[in-house]
């Protein structure tokens, strides 16, 4: 029933396509096929980008706002684990419990996101994208000078996911199935939210604000929140890279990156959920393989061209691509037997006629 | 102290009598003057249709009037509430709906989320991060209001794929939604064809007696139809009011509307 309307790669993600449970088993025995380098390197990392990607495609694709500060989110929230948590630099480092920080720092940095939406919402389009541009800079900036709070240029080192049930889980399968549980929970929250009176107003306020303010929403308010949704998104994957990384610094939150999880998002697409994750798994083979074809200074000029191709041959990203690609295939099987079937009628009916 | 209370009382009966008041509504474009000194009052359940060419400040009124656009100048009351300081989510949450010339619709959505949107937008559970189960009472209200406009058919058709007939039908449901006061349509009867014009005639007349409304209308026919009253504009004044008989007997209105028909 709930089909959405995705079209095609949206039907092959509902509950009922057997593709669902491919991927799903795929991602389940991944590790057992895969070397530690492939599980945690890429497969770990790419979850964890996709979910941040994630973060933007929720906003961008379902609220029409673009924000360039969601890793900033994320980096906050890994500021806070080392703040709150446990480090090894010496500076800050509360020791408070792990999941009292998780949570602590996944809840600060989403409603830092509702702030950052409370001071954008009320622009549109480039000026949003400008707008977080601009606090995201001030934030890497920020953390770069401060030192009480950030540890300057230096930043943390030795954040450390927990021991929990006698197994350390930054150990390469275990912290895969954690950044694979992350990632489904958040993939399935926003495609099922994506049909909730929250996510359909939200697309109705991307369509058409001033309808739905006569309609009697709070477009302001609605908006505030999503921002705080995707900020909870992109936090929780924030505390996974941290612990992925073991450091953070403000070399983690500095331009480059903010704009790689732009590129990601939009290399997969920003129409359905599925597309960052696809994004992102391109973008990190590319990050880890084009390095040995070409010198790292090339890489990304090849991302650069590679997201320029997309942008211009497919506004829907790799997704779209996938869509078009599979509507040609469907139409050219669909349209041979009728064509068939038309021409034996036509010929029939002639034989009819004559006869 | 007996003023007081006079006073007090004649608020109260005026807040029972009156769904709409405008006290020297003026709105500025720049130099502009796109609507001055606007002076109307609507009572409750009073179906009125409001005339005049194309710029003459129909739309300007209503947008005033649900605070699409505020006023320059001047004070809005609804329902004997001043409204003037308050967004239009909270005017429209109070019981006044509106149509809009050029559609203003969802068209990545389909027609029954639509419907369903506007059901939801003045009831409690506009945040509910859980998907409307079908018995939820905002989609209930939807698939009856889809019934009303006679869209029952385009349930779950995407609203970019309707024809723009239907897309009006679409634009009035929206209007519907909830318990709507007080409805301002604005033009639904443009680029609709003669059949789907009396199908409209039909939606207007069969809606409940508390429902009042204003029409903005330049067809005649289809105005004097669904209105008792007659508010004639004309460069962002008021004109002329009256009953229909009065308006389409005037010499002024006539010469007005056969001068404009020449030019
Ligand atoms: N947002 C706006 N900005 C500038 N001028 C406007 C705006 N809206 C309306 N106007 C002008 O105000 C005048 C009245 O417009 P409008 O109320 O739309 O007329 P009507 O609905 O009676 O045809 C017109 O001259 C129009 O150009
Ligand atoms: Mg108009």
């Amino acid at each position: 029933m709930m089909k959405g309307q995705h079209s095609i790669f949206g039907h092959f993600f509902t509950n009922d396509s057997p593709s669902l449970w491919i991927v799903a088993a795929v991602l389940l025995i991944y590790p057992a096929i895969s070397s530690d380098f492939f599980t945690f390197q890429i497969g770990a990392y790419s979850l964890i980008l996709g979910t941040i990607s994630l973060s933007l495609m929720m906003l961008a694709g379902y609220g029409g706002m673009v924000s360039l500060a969601q890793l900033t989110v994320a980096g906050l929230a890994g500021y806070l684990m080392a703040i709150f948590g446990e480090n090894s630099v010496g500076v800050m480092g509360f020791g408070w419990p792990w999941w009292i920080t998780s949570i602590w720092a996944i809840l600060l940095a989403a409603l830092f996101s509702a702030f950052i939406g409370t001071i954008s919402v009320r622009t549109e389009g480039i000026y949003t994208i400008m707008i977080t541009l601009a606090i995201a800079v001030a934030f890497y900036f920020f953390v770069r000078q401060n030192y009480v709070l950030f540890n300057g240029w230096t930043g943390y080192a030795g954040i450390e996911p927990p021991t929990i049930l006698g197994i350390y889980w930054r150990n390469p399968i275990p912290f895969y199935y954690l950044s694979l549980v992350v990632a489904a929970f958040c993939y399935w929250a926003v495609v099922y939210c994506s049909r909730s009176t929250f996510g359909l107003a939200l697309q109705a306020i991307r369509d058409n604000p001033r309808r739905m303010q006569s309609l009697g929403y709070n477009i302001v308010l609605h908006r505030v929140i999503a921002y705080f949704l995707s900020g909870f998104i992109a936090a929780t994957a924030g505390v996974l890279l941290v612990w992925f990384n073991g450091r953070i610094s403000p070399g983690s939150v500095s331009v480059g990156v903010i704009i790689d999880i732009l590129v990601i998002a939009v290399l997969g697409g920003l129409r359905h959920p599925i597309g960052p994750f696809i994004g992102a798994i391109v973008f990190v083979l590319l990050e880890n393989f084009a390095i040995d074809l070409i010198d790292r200074e090339r890489f990304n000029t090849v991302i650069g061209l590679v997201f320029l191709l997309i942008v211009l041959y497919s506004p829907d990203g790799l997704l779209g691509l996938w869509k078009k690609l599979w509507t040609r295939l469907i139409d050219s099987r669909k349209i041979r037997p009728n064509e068939i079937g038309n021409e034996l009628r036509t010929k029939s009916a002639d034989s009819i006629e004559t006869s | 102290m007996a003023g007081l209370q006079a006073s007090a009382l004649s608020k109260l009966q005026s807040a029972g009598r009156y769904a709409l008041e405008l006290e020297s509504v003026s709105c500025h474009f720049g130099a502009l003057v796109a609507m001055a000194d606007i002076n109307l009052t609507v009572e409750s359940g009073e179906r009125r249709a409001v005339l005049g060419s194309n710029g003459a400040g129909k739309t300007t009124l209503f947008n005033a009037i649900t605070g699409d656009f505020s006023p320059t100048a001047g004070r809005v009351r609804l329902f004997g509430e001043d409204v003037t300081d308050l967004p239009s989510h909270e005017r429209i949450r109070r019981g006044l709906r509106r149509t809009y010339q050029i559609s203003l619709l969802f068209h990545g959505l389909k027609v029954i989320d639509n419907v369903f949107l506007a059901c939801r937008g003045i009831s409690r559970g506009r945040f509910s991060l859980r998907r409307p189960v079908s018995d939820d009472s905002a989609m209930e209200s939807a698939e009856n209001l889809i019934e009303v406009v006679h869209l029952t058919d385009e349930r779950d058709r995407l609203v970019a794929n309707l024809s723009h007939g239907q897309q009006r039908q679409l634009e009035i449901a929206l209007a519907l939604a909830g318990a709507p006061r007080l409805i301002l349509f604005d033009e639904p009867a443009a680029g609709l064809s003669p059949t789907e014009r009396s199908v409209l005639v039909e939606i207007l007349q069969s809606m409940p007696e508390h429902i009042g409304y204003i029409i903005i209308e330049h067809d005649m026919d289809v105005a004097l139809q669904v209105a008792q009253s007659v508010t004639m504009m004309h460069n962002g004044r008021i004109f002329k009011e009256g009953n229909p008989e009065e308006i389409e007997n005037d010499v002024e209105v006539q010469q007005l509307y056969l001068g404009s028909g020449h030019v």
